[in-house]
């Protein structure tokens, strides 16, 4: 059964027990003439609830360990004898994954009986022409030992599924059973019943936590691998980044990190005075009718996606720095260009900046402005002198924030920016940051065992410290400036 | 302290004929809020180096009145104020008047103390900075010195100028703010519930600074308490609904008033 | 001021001047006000200068991606190529491949020619039905394979004209451009004129821009974003039944529930950095965890959609929190005090009190979602899709694109063509954005309560 079936099947046992033990505890409770202890309703709430609740999570669970199981056993049966020279035993393993599924599609395709594959009465010489013609492209033959791999695994993932099937539905009628057999008028099934829910509702706030174990796990775990087969040292000091396809490739991640913070600076650089000085109009000038017009206009900047600033860095701006500034200035000629993104990236943050100053702009409180005028101060001088310096650690965190933004930004420099590693200082030059790396390090065809893609995970975590820093350094000067005020 | 009070404030001093003067008159001011009415027909002539108390129950309209001297209720979008209110006889309402300007002679003290976040030095620098008035840094060591002196703070903070204002103590940071405001040398200061957010040790330390200063500033005081204003006024008015109902020698005020609201207030029968 | 160490001189120096007559100092200090305010008036307008720039560049580029030209031909289905042996069976139709049908239309397209006089010089048959789509001859062989009854009918198609002339129509191509391109030729043009003229060649609204799949990176005029927005539904589909309900009691326990202590402290650091993680490192989490570990299939709406999950839930949960936190107290002390358990105050009190700005949170995060591109590059789904997923649940195991990546997908096509369908697919993914906005929008204000 697929899935979505047994997800269904599952569904429709646990409302199937709603009825049955709701059923169950009104007419026990006319049988003995004793009041119930919770509303009948709640009975069939908590059968349903043990018939749904263990089910999937065994499903999910079992979702995740098939694989691991699979694959641990089908590697047992791929001898190092067929593992290409200089070649990974990862690919080997994926040809088998790409084989098995190939194969359903041959034999549903050509109308082969299921047992063929099995009696040998297929030719075995001929499958790799079949699976090309579903799509398979296989480099070189297949191995015996790997299509024999290929077919274990497609009887691993087959009884895998159907005991997962078994298992799954089992779970749910054993404890709907038991459940079902506990009720009696007294039971207190609101008690049992919300308990239940609560828990539910604990896991639920976990997934932040495994979320981020998540994250955390797999940088670090492929980044280790990386460096088993990279040295770190050349990683984070070799200034230059040169991947080769035969190896020897050279991944510094300095050229790449001068890309991002480059483009980064010169996005602050826009966006920093652009946005304050928003935030300072519309929050001490503007009239109700331009706030009520500019505000939401400037807010729009922020719902717009990351892709359409891209194309807009792409098909307009880029060109139009190449034409305009950087052929008749005789730097470059790339319409891809470290100012390019930066342009663009600093109008993407503009509204960062200005709604977060603006909160900190508004948190200041009205006195301090009434003690400034009330000395005399202009309305300019009272914002530079006063409300400023009050709201500073405010506006450093909203820019530490907006940093940590620019540098995790990935469409913008993917479109904008070039992807020429290099350490440059002129701003209409091509670059690369370290998130366009990590893109095309890891599209296309990845081959998970080479430092070439392995490095994605380097540069993801370098990344995700760093933004990570900047966030919770930010967030606590924000945090700390708004104690200040309350 | 409370009579000593009352009683320099009748003594005749040498500098009588300026505490007749007058410094600051209204004519039929009005004041709106959006529809509001605020304020109506206030007519009021405020005596140049006299302590002026505006006593009324809470929602009188006396801090609004005082906010419309240094035209601080410029701020407030929605808040009109019409008719005349001149010092020295030119109109502070006329369009050719900068409300900076005016500003810089008519101070202002705010119920809450409201120091800057900076160093106590900054705090009182900052007006005689933007209104240009030292050349050199040792002049303005000199206002700032000056300023807190006679804001009776110099004594407790002349070793620690650098340390922020926000630092001191409730009393000591609205001394720091009147010393703030003295630095600019204003003529006016304009004081709304100074001490109402005060202890009375505090509170005594300001009413007595208040009656120093009374000296070289004609001094106008909001307050909520009538016993302040018996301390530290010579003239006392009183609001009521928005409207002036009577003013008068402090001592004929609290004494013999002539309106009978005014009696009533003072007796504690509102408010 | 010379001598002013004495402070009283300065205070009789300001007392001096009349308020009426503004001095040098203050004029300057307006001037600087003034300045000052200029400042940021300029800055408000670069920023709604920078919106409108940025809107008109892609509306620009792309509304004519809505309008698509065609040749309408009267095309013989010759059975004699078709279906040599007349059985009309579709497998043996289903022989004949592309080829076949391209004389067919070469012959309808000369036909059509000569019947309206039609003739440039310099074009022969073969070179002027170069101005149809190479898309043409498979769309007709599909229409044929499903409709085999037609064999040997005379049926008028509309056949898609070729990327260079749909482009001469709207202002890419030129009869200067054109003599330049290998791809076509000022006869072509001219050729095209004639036909327009003939009321053969029509440019009409591009209904298949919606519908069509991709399309190969020498058939622009064929692409279409039907797989990208079905692939896109199927996303937030999975996002909305995930992160609603795991968003929801998740606030719910951490607002109504959880104690002070270092678990919870835990949580809420945790749900603020997420908020704050780069979206490229969810992509980075989804191939990892999803597609390497868990061995779910790339290029597929599901992993796209428990990415998508994963990233939209802070969202969520910071909007369910706010919403929850906005209902008072005493709406819960009510529901206590006439024996309600706290579950049952919560969920048949609190919470529907609370779900327009739940509702409000869900939407804007789906939003976001949508918009969302870069982590959806690393879990493959920016590989070349032309067939459509099958149905839910089913489909979302299939390979799909989504809109925002096939924007990227097609700015990496070097045919200027692909322009113009990139930003039209912006627009597209704009008026979902501002749609899903909208209805935000009218449910806050709609339902928007002051206690």
């Amino acid at each position: 059964m697929s899935v979505g079936l047994i997800f269904l099947v599952v569904l429709v046992l646990a409302a199937a027990g709603y009825f049955v033990g709701r059923a169950r505890a009104l007419s026990l409770s006319a049988q003995s003439g004793r009041k119930l202890h919770s509303l009948p309703s709640y009975y069939g709430q908590t059968v349903a609830l043990f018939i749904a609740v263990p089910a999937f999570f065994v499903l999910i669970a079992w979702l995740f360990i098939q694989p691991i199981v699979i694959d641990s056993r089908v590697n047992g049966m791929v001898p190092d004898s067929v593992i290409p020279d200089g070649g990974a035993r990862s690919l080997v393993i994926s040809d088998v994954r790409r084989i098995a599924n190939g194969l359903d599609a041959v034999l549903s395709r050509d109308a082969i009986d299921e047992s063929a594959l099995t009696d040998g009465s297929i030719d075995f010489s001929s499958i790799r022409g079949r699976l090309a013609d579903v799509g398979v492209a296989l480099v070189g033959d297949v191995p015996t030992e790997v299509f024999e791999a290929a077919k274990a695994y497609r009887q691993g993932a087959k009884f895998g599924n159907m005991m997962m099937t078994v298992a799954v539905l089992l779970v749910a009628i054993a404890f709907g059973a038991w459940s079902y057999t506990w009720i009696r008028p007294d039971m207190r099934a609101r008690n049992i019943s919300e308990t239940f829910i609560k828990a539910l509702l604990i896991a639920s706030s976990t997934v932040a936590i495994l979320t981020t174990a998540g994250i955390v796990g797999s940088l670090v775990f492929e980044t280790i691998n990386f460096f088993k087969m990279y040295p770190a040292s050349d990683f984070f000091f070799s200034t230059v980044w040169n991947p080769q396809f035969r190896g020897g490739s050279d991944l510094g991640i300095w050229p790449l990190l001068w890309g991002t913070l480059y483009i980064s600076l010169i996005a602050l650089l826009v966006a920093v005075p652009i946005g304050l000085m928003i935030a300072i109009y519309l929050a001490e000038y503007a009239s109700k009718a331009v706030r009520s017009v500019a505000k939401p206009m400037i807010e729009v900047l922020a719902g717009i996606p990351t892709i359409v600033y891209g194309l807009f860095a792409l098909i307009t701006v880029g060109p139009f720095l190449r034409d305009y500034f950087a052929q008749p200035m005789g730097l470059g000629s790339s319409s891809s260009s470290v100012l390019t993104a930066g342009l663009v990236m600093g109008i993407m943050i503009i509204p960062f900046v200005s709604s977060l100053s603006d909160d900190i702009i508004n948190a200041v409180p009205q006195s301090l402005r009434d003690g400034s005028y009330g000395l005399g101060a202009t309305q300019s001088e009272t914002i530079k002198k006063v409300i400023l310096p009050a709201a500073l650690p405010g506006v450093v965190g909203a820019i530490l924030l907006a940093a940590s933004r620019a540098i995790g930004e990935t469409m913008i420099v993917v479109l904008g920016a070039g992807a020429a590693a290099k350490l440059d200082l002129n701003p209409f030059e091509a670059m690369t940051t370290v998130t366009v790396k990590i893109v095309s390090q890891l599209t296309g065809d990845t081959e998970f065992a080479s430092p070439e893609t392995l490095v994605a995970f380097a540069l993801g975590l370098t990344l995700f410290v760093i933004t990570l820093g900047l966030n919770v350094v930010a967030l606590y000067i924000v945090r700390k400036y708004r104690e200040q005020y309350e | 302290m409370n009579m000593s009070g009352m009683t320099t404030a009748i003594t005749p001093t040498p500098k009588v004929a300026a505490m007749n003067e007058t410094k600051v008159s209204a004519r039929d001011v009005q004041v709106y809020y959006g529809d509001k009415h605020a304020i109506r027909d206030v007519n009021i002539e405020i005596r140049s180096r006299t302590v002026t108390a505006f006593i009324g129950p809470s929602g009188c309209g006396k801090s609004t009145f005082l906010r419309c001297i240094n035209r601080m209720n410029d701020t407030i979008a929605s808040c009109r104020v019409e008719g005349n209110i001149s010092i020295d006889s030119e109109n502070i309402y006329d369009p050719k008047v900068d409300p900076v300007q005016l500003r810089a002679k008519v101070g202002m003290v705010f119920q809450k103390p409201n120091p800057f976040p900076k160093s106590i030095f900054e705090n009182v620098a900052y007006g005689p900075r933007i209104h240009g008035l030292a050349a050199k840094k040792s002049d303005l060591d000199d206002i700032v010195a000056s300023a807190l002196q006679k804001a009776g703070l110099w004594n407790e903070v002349k070793d620690r100028l650098d340390s922020p204002g926000t630092g001191l103590s409730g009393g000591q940071q609205q001394r720091l703010c009147i010393a703030r405001a003295v630095a600019v040398s204003p003529e006016v200061i304009l004081m709304d519930e100074p001490c109402s957010a005060l202890d009375p040790i505090a509170t005594a330390k300001v009413e007595e600074l208040i009656h120093e200063l009374r000296e070289n500033f004609t001094i106008v005081i909001v307050t909520h308490s009538m016993q302040q204003a018996a301390r530290v006024s010579q003239r006392t008015a009183m609001f009521h609904l928005g409207n002036l109902v009577e003013e008068n020698d402090t001592d004929k005020m609290f004494t013999n008033p002539d309106d009978q609201r005014t009696q009533d207030y003072i007796m504690g029968r509102f408010g | 001021m010379t001598d002013v160490s004495v402070f009283g001189n300065v205070a009789k120096d300001i007392q001096t001047k009349s308020i009426l007559e503004p001095d040098a100092r203050t004029r300057r200090r307006n001037a600087a006000e003034a300045r000052f305010r200029l400042w940021g008036a300029i800055a408000v307008a670069l920023g709604v200068l920078a919106l409108v720039g940025l809107l008109a560049s892609i509306f620009s580029n792309g509304l004519s991606s809505f309008r698509q030209t065609y040749v309408t031909l009267d095309v013989f289905l010759d059975p004699a190529k078709l279906d040599k042996d007349g059985s009309r069976d579709p497998a043996s139709i289903a022989k004949v491949s592309t080829f076949g049908y391209t004389p067919l239309i070469e012959k309808a397209l000369a036909e059509a020619m000569a019947a309206k006089g039609i003739s440039v010089d310099g074009m022969n048959a073969k070179a002027a039905s170069e101005l149809i789509s190479k898309e043409a001859p498979a769309s007709l062989r599909n229409h044929v394979i499903a409709n085999p009854s037609e064999i040997g009918e005379t049926v008028s198609f509309d056949l898609l004209a070729s990327g260079r002339i749909d482009g001469y129509y709207k202002g890419r191509v030129t009869m200067e451009s054109a003599a330049l391109d290998r791809n076509t030729s000022p006869e072509q043009l001219q050729l095209a004129e004639r036909l327009k003229e003939a009321g053969i060649l029509t440019t009409r609204f591009n209904w298949d821009f919606f519908t069509a799949p991709d399309a190969s990176d020498t058939r622009p005029e064929a692409s279409g974003l039907g797989v990208a927005i079905l692939g896109s539904a199927y996303m937030m589909l999975i996002v909305l039944v995930l992160s609603l309900p795991l968003g929801v009691a998740a606030s719910i326990y951490l607002e109504e529930f959880a104690p002070q202590n270092r678990f919870t402290d835990l949580i809420e650091v945790n749900i603020a950095n997420l908020a704050a993680v780069p979206s490229i490192v969810f992509g980075i989490l989804g191939l990892a965890v999803f597609i390497n570990f868990a061995g779910l299939p790339q290029s597929a709406p599901i992993v796209g959609g428990l990415v998508l999950t994963l990233m939209t839930l802070p969202t969520i949960i910071i909007a369910t929190r706010a919403a929850l936190k906005a209902v008072p107290p005493s709406i819960r002390d009510a529901a206590l005090g006439v024996g309600a358990s706290k579950m049952q105050s919560i969920f048949h009190h609190v919470l529907p009190l609370a779900m327009p700005g739940i509702l409000t949170g869900t939407i804007i995060g789906l939003a976001q979602a949508l918009g969302e591109t870069a982590p959806l590059l690393l879990i493959g789904m920016v590989a070349f899709v032309r067939e459509y997923p099958a149905g839910p649940p089913d489909g979302f195991f299939d390979p799909a694109s989504a809109l925002p990546v096939q924007v990227y997908n097609w700015t990496q096509r070097g045919d200027p063509a692909f322009v113009e369908r990139a930003s039209g697919a912006i627009i597209v993914l704009l008026v979902f954005l501002i749609l899903m906005n909208l209805i935000a929008i009218i449910l806050r204000r709609r339902f928007e309560r002051r206690w």
